[in-house]
């Protein structure tokens, strides 16, 4: 069984963590441990902090003037709030999905290529090809794509453009990947789609995820984090919190009774 | 628990599958009850009451699987409320094996009745029966109320069962040496006493799933069976 399973051993961990709007506190003294190798997922009802602390582990929340983040975070033992930290790397290395898939204005080889342009990853273009083709790959849109690499990325469907989106984010190659609603915009094929990939990429990416269906974090997630009013309730085994949770928050939001 | 679902007619579907495993319990308690009373009066007409009840029983199951079905399908529970879907699930199939363990009783009563046959004394058959009545409407109780204590009591009355059923075995075995002919009476009470063993069993198993819906956790210990029957044999000259 899944409980007996040991967790892997983690590859960021949050301590003490608040986030700060101004005066607002958003995020209230947040521990977790994010497994190597695993999916976790974030839930609460809406405003509970999810995505805020989601944001936190690439520092996306340095781009909101008002935001504050205390705490330590680190990753692969580094503190990555750390002045001398250049963001920039860490987000390549930490990379980000959206709710709304956001291909640039370029064509679909170019949204992928992008990134290792950027980073000077690539020596030729060949090995460019090779990197943009390999992520396409990964991303399981190769196949869909692979005779029409130079026609727009906003010409693909809505879920092809959400896996163009993340070819784009491995193309870097990062070791943790965050989505933030991934599947909202996407029908429930291209949802399973993207569901499935995610199941395969956990072979050699760490995933957290932030998902308002529940019973996505079930299906894809080894662990879950239960954020409510900016605190965490309650984290584990997935199979745990959705049959047997510990906490009257859990079981009130999970079971439809607290919104 | 909040005890308010924020979709009122979810609430409503788990009212009505709690309310119709009730129901089920009931109408299982009277068919026992009536199956054993037509063995003791030698009743036919009672007996062939007990064998057409059952079809009700069968109603009411496949009643609350569709209900079951339909709330896992439409309202994806979890937790207590997933906890509870299931066992109440699993638990209509015990009792519609309790079910069909009352009308081969019934059956049973109807064919020794009309051959007129000698069963001894069935005195410890009765007994066993009015203990599983008793744990059948424990049973609902503590499923009503969802309490893992009384359902724990329960499961251990099953041991009671199963060692009248040891005594009753013996007994009937020594009929049997007495005289031939008290064979085919004795190995018909024989199997009803196995039927009501069993549904003991059947209501301990309901018990096991009470615990489950109400802690999320299997009881540690095994149920100790004290079914013997398997490993007794009588000589003749003993």
């Amino acid at each position: 069984m899944s409980t007996d399973m040991p967790a892997n051993k983690p590859i960021m961990t949050a301590r003490n963590v608040d986030v700060f709007y101004g005066k607002k506190q958003a995020i209230d003294n947040v521990s977790l441990d994010i497994p190597e190798n695993q999916i976790t997922a974030l839930i609460g009802p809406s405003g509970c902090g999810k995505s805020t602390f989601l944001r936190c582990f690439n520092r996306m929340n340095d781009t909101i003037q008002i935001c504050r983040v205390k705490g330590d975070i680190r990753f692969a033992g580094q503190d990555i709030y750390d002045p001398k930290v250049d963001v920039v790397a860490l987000r390549s290395r930490i990379g980000m999905v959206f709710q709304k898939a956001n291909p640039f204005p370029k064509s679909i080889f170019d949204n992928v290529a992008y990134g290792p342009r950027i980073h000077s990853l690539s020596d030729s273009k060949e090995h460019l090809e090779d990197i943009v083709i390999t992520s396409l790959k990964r991303a399981g849109l190769y196949d869909e794509v692979s005779d029409r690499l130079d026609e727009p990325g906003t010409s693909l469907s809505g879920g092809q453009q959400q896996r163009l989106c993340i070819a784009r984010a491995i193309a870097v190659d990062p070791q943790i990947i965050l989505m933030d609603e991934p599947c909202s915009a996407l029908d429930p094929i291209a949802t399973a789609i993207i569901e499935e990939l995610m199941d395969s990429m956990k072979e050699k990416y760490t995933i957290v995820i932030v998902t308002h269906s529940m019973q996505q974090a079930a299906r894809v997630s080894q662990q879950t984090a239960f954020f409510h009013l900016g605190e965490l309730v309650e984290s584990g085994d997935t199979e745990a919190i959705f049959t047997n949770p510990e906490k009257e928050r859990t079981q009130n939001y999970i079971s439809g009774r607290i919104g | 628990m909040s005890d308010e679902h924020i979709v009122s007619s979810f609430d409503e579907d788990m009212t009505q599958l709690g309310d119709l495993l009730l129901e089920m319990g009931h109408v299982v308690t009277s068919q026992l009850q009536a199956a054993t009373r037509a063995l003791r009066k030698e009743d036919r007409e009672l007996a062939k009451e007990v064998i057409a009840g059952d079809k009700e029983l069968n109603r009411l199951e496949s009643e609350l699987n569709d209900l079951a079905i339909k709330i896992l399908a439409l309202r994806q529970p979890f937790a207590t409320d997933l906890r509870k879907v299931v066992g109440t699930l699993k638990s209509a199939g015990h009792f519609e094996r309790m079910g069909d363990l009352s009308r081969n009783m019934a059956q049973r009563t109807n064919t020794i009745t009309k051959a007129e046959a000698e069963t001894g004394s069935i005195e410890t058959l009765i007994r066993m029966s009015e203990i599983v009545q008793v744990m059948t409407n424990s049973i609902l109780t503590a499923y009503q109320r969802m309490d893992e204590e009384l359902a724990e009591e329960v499961r251990a009355q099953d041991e009671t069962v199963d060692r009248l059923h040891n005594s009753l075995f013996r007994e009937m075995l020594t009929y049997m040496m007495e005289d031939p002919r008290n064979i085919s009476g004795c190995m018909h009470v024989m199997f009803m006493a196995k039927n009501i063993e069993r549904m003991g069993d059947n209501v301990a198993d309901i018990a096991t799933e009470i615990i489950y819906m109400t802690t999320g956790n299997w009881p540690e210990e095994s149920r100790v069976k004290k079914d013997k029957t398997s490993r007794i044999i009588v000589e003749p000259d003993a």
